[in-house]
């Protein structure tokens, strides 16, 4: 069964890649594994370049969506991938590229054995991780912002932060058979 | 699917039907113009029905804030209804839902005000 699932998470991201971002490249070895067992199969990798738009946020939300669903994850966790996603392109677009047309986000979802890494990265300044308010506190709680960061880090088992002075790159991982508690940022 | 809102006066409580998703964009903006009108009009008793809201993100989440506080800052209050299970839990994890006034029966939200 899991193997038609990411058989099927293959067909659907080549099939539909034209029409929903610009796929940077679809590794031939995984196009020649998606006819090979479940075995062979244990890495894919897709990715996009997207504009820094709030139409890339809905977009890598329905592809974090699809990806998730193809791969056999249940209904709730398909829904905290999704929201991670969001999340992590909300970042990516309005305070890492700052809408900036010249600036684009990469999207890129990577299945290696039985987990999902997807990596977001962008062209900002990089993130100010010292900057970061707990929205738990109760000074924080009515803050209209900052809580991006926390729901990633409660919806996926791993969350690492990478700034740097050309960006920020997010790495997301979801395990298949994980536990979707404690979520934990792995190093930053 | 877009947000829509609708109100509706219920012994001067303002019900604001939302259906929809409440996120960065379109939806928060239509979320704070209805609160806004809503304030400068001196409806100030406003119910945020959210049975047919299927989705929220962060966004939505700091738009509920500053609907919530905006209100208050008004003089007036603003309640939570109907929550689906979703949205129940973004509420609990984030600590919000010991902030709002949350109620799942609209008479005993409307009730509720002073």
């Amino acid at each position: 069964m899991f193997d038609r699932q990411t058989t099927a998470f293959a067909g659907n991201l080549i099939r539909r890649a034209p029409k929903d971002g610009f796929p940077a490249f679809w590794p031939f070895q995984a196009v020649y594994f998606v006819h090979t067992s479940f075995m062979a199969m244990t890495e894919q990798r897709v990715s996009y370049t997207l504009d820094s738009s709030l139409e890339t946020i809905d977009s890598a939300e329905e592809k974090a969506t699809r990806v998730a669903t193809e791969l056999g994850f249940g209904d709730d966790e398909v829904m905290q991938i999704s929201m991670a996603v969001r999340e992590g392109a909300v970042n990516a677009v309005l305070h890492g590229n700052a809408y900036a047309p010249d600036k684009k986000v990469t999207l890129a979802f990577e299945r290696i054995g039985e987990e999902l890494i997807i990596t977001i990265r962008d062209q900002g300044k990089g993130m100010d991780l010292s900057k970061i308010p707990n929205p738990l506190a109760p000074e924080n709680l009515l803050k209209t912002s900052g809580r991006g960061i926390f729901l990633m880090r409660s919806f996926m088992d791993v969350v690492e932060i990478r700034p740097s002075s050309t960006g920020t790159e997010l790495k997301l991982i979801k395990r298949v058979h994980g536990s979707t508690e404690g979520g934990k940022e792995a190093s930053q | 699917m877009t947000m829509k809102v609708s109100t509706r006066q219920v012994d001067g409580v303002t019900i604001v039907d939302c259906s929809g998703r409440i996120t960065l964009g379109e939806g928060s903006v239509i979320l704070r113009d209805s609160v806004r009108d809503l304030l400068s009009k001196g409806n100030k008793k406003i119910v945020l029905n959210l049975a047919d809201v299927n989705y929220i993100d962060s966004s939505g989440i700091g738009e509920l804030v500053s609907a919530f506080t905006t209100t208050k800052n008004q003089g007036g209050e603003l309640k939570l209804l109907n929550l689906t299970k979703k949205v129940n839990d973004l509420l609990q994890i984030t600590k919000l839902y010991t902030v709002f006034d949350v109620k799942d029966d609209e008479a005993a939200a409307v009730k509720s005000f002073k």
